[in-house]
């Protein structure tokens, strides 16, 4: 039977270090809506996902009150748009998105994410208007997250959609810039994105996918931290044991929600994303992991290693305590999300280099990250190759979520709001790269041979 | 269906009084009791069965943190089965 201590240590993760679930997201395949009538298509879609996750949210909820434990999120994913919308001719997809946002604040889910277009070899007409329409998409609906794969190992990097990326993020910070360019934050440019990511801003559902799926996502960055309280000064054998078995007990929290959810909703499970997501909310942060293994601030001299030990330690515990895993699966850095990271900025610990090379060891890549409204759509596009190069040679996934807020400069501090948090604005290379962006067409796939 | 139930607080007379005579208001069968205070502060845990109980699992959370809220304690019921899951294989 369970002792005391027991209950005491778990009931301690959740009320002291910030143990929670962060997501339930609902994976909808919406392919069977696919209709050449624009206002049938868009009421199918309204049908099937207000139907679908009708109950998402209050069992959600209920499920949590059962186990004591806070289920933060509940969101849905949706096949990506580009493809739903390809039959129905142009300028569908505006309203694809408000349908999307009208079913997501009908079943109470906080976003929808599938506004999406993976063109990692070349763009469709669908997806090249699909794409066009982001900014004004992002910036009249409140729910809606959108994502765009514009890389692979397999298939290299369509330098064509690179260049677009940075137009794009542009155009969607100058619409909300008034709202602190806030339509960025719901944007997510990838490599090797996946399909079964149940994270935003990059959610979507793969066409690989069952018609519905349950996936969870488990944080608790907090619970490492405390636990490596316990250990502080060991060696590193005895440091990665610990992260490993504290992602165990994360991930077996994770794995008993998600299984009750699919039972109770009636729709099939399908994995477990054991990642480590930070919030602003002190003791709930990576940053201060990094301070707890003995680094100063996240940012000094140590801390790609730093982040690789408890990257590979979190999927080394947690793989046994699910049945299937899957999605990003890792350590987050977002700047904006972690107030160890903001603190690192604001001392002169961290810069985007930093962060650029951190992003090599851990599971996504340059996320929430606030820099100067006056940067150039190219100098961005060059942020977004460098990080798809990184994913594209290292078989990973990486991702660029990047904020130019228009109207502020390096030192000002931009707030987002709720689980977005607020961000420092960051220093950026201004060095040009006009020439390098403006080739376009493609960077082939990579060699995997020759490891060196 | 198997819920803990945590108390945690300082300690006065008749936590467990009030706690058991909900309880046996809601036909919930307490198996196994144990509690622990240390420097004034009262720490109790309860294994109980509540598949006689004819309320939902949620309702009795939520009365039962009425009842902790009343005494000035923190009154928990979860399903067993999260402890399970995290200490066991």
């Amino acid at each position: 039977m369970i002792s005391n201590v027991e209950v005491q240590e778990t009931n301690k993760m959740i009320s002291e270090a910030n143990l929670d679930v962060r997501t339930i997201t609902m994976g909808i395949n919406l392919l069977d809506c696919v209709d050449c009538d624009r206002k049938k298509l868009n009421d199918k879609i309204y049908d099937k996902i207000t139907k679908s996750a009708e109950k998402l949210v209050a069992t959600g909820d209920e499920i949590g009150k059962e186990f004591g434990v806070p289920i933060v999120n509940k969101r849905i994913s949706v096949t990506p748009i580009s493809l739903v919308a390809g039959g129905s001719g142009s300028e569908t997809h505006l309203g694809i998105a408000k349908t999307l946002d009208k079913a997501a604040k009908a079943v109470g889910v906080n976003f929808i994410g599938g506004y999406s277009a993976l063109v990692q070899k070349g763009m469709t007409r669908a997806d090249k208007e699909l794409i066009h329409s982001i900014p004004e998409a992002l910036a009249s609906t409140d729910r809606v997250c959108s994502s765009v794969n514009v890389a692979s190992s397999r298939s290299g990097i369509n330098m064509d959609a690179v260049k677009l990326m940075g137009e794009i993020i542009k155009e969607a910070a100058f619409l909300t810039k008034d709202n602190s360019s806030m339509a960025c934050a719901k944007f997510v440019v990838f490599c090797n994105a996946v399909e079964d990511n149940p994270f935003m801003a990059g959610a979507f559902h793969g066409i690989g996918e069952k018609d519905s799926v349950i996936n969870v996502g488990v944080s608790g960055p907090g619970v490492v931290k405390r636990a490596l309280e316990h250990v502080r000064g060991a060696d590193f054998e005895t440091l990665c044991e610990t992260v490993k078995k504290t992602a165990f007990k994360i991930t077996r929290v994770g794995q008993l929600v998600a299984l009750e959810a699919s039972r109770r909703l009636g729709v099939p499970f399908g994995i477990i994303d054991l990642s480590l997501a930070p919030t602003p909310a002190i003791g709930d942060s990576i940053a201060e992991i990094f301070n707890e293994m003995g680094l100063e601030h996240a940012g000094a001299p140590g801390t790609t290693a730093a982040l690789a030990i408890l990257n590979d330690n979190v999927k080394k515990g947690g793989v046994m305590a699910s049945s299937c895993v899957g999605g990003l699966s890792g350590a987050f850095i977002p700047v904006s999300e972690d107030h160890g990271m903001i603190d690192a900025v604001n001392a002169g610990a961290l810069t985007l280099e930093k962060l650029e090379a951190m992003t090599c060891v851990c599971s996504v890549g340059l996320d929430m990250v606030a820099v100067p409204g006056d940067v150039s759509a190219e100098t961005l596009s060059g942020i977004i190759a460098d990080e798809m190069a990184i994913g594209m040679i290292n078989n990973k996934t990486t991702a660029v979520r990047i904020i130019p807020v228009i109207g502020a400069n390096v030192g000002d501090t931009v707030e987002f709001g709720g689980l977005l948090g607020y961000a420092p604005v960051m220093s950026v290379n201004r060095f040009g790269c006009e020439a390098f962006i403006k080739r376009g067409g493609r960077i082939p796939a990579p060699i995997h041979s020759f490891k060196n | 269906m198997k819920g803990i139930i945590t108390v945690v607080g300082k300690d006065s007379v008749g936590i467990i009084a009030a706690i058991c005579t909900y309880l046996s208001k809601e036909k919930i069968n307490i198996l196994d009791i144990s509690q622990t205070i240390v420097s004034g502060y009262f720490n109790m845990m309860m294994v109980v069965d509540l598949s006689t109980c004819s309320h939902k699992f949620s309702e009795v959370v939520d009365e039962l943190k009425k009842c902790g809220e009343e005494m000035g304690v923190d009154v928990r019921l979860q399903r067993e089965d999260i402890f399970n899951n995290m200490h066991r294989i």
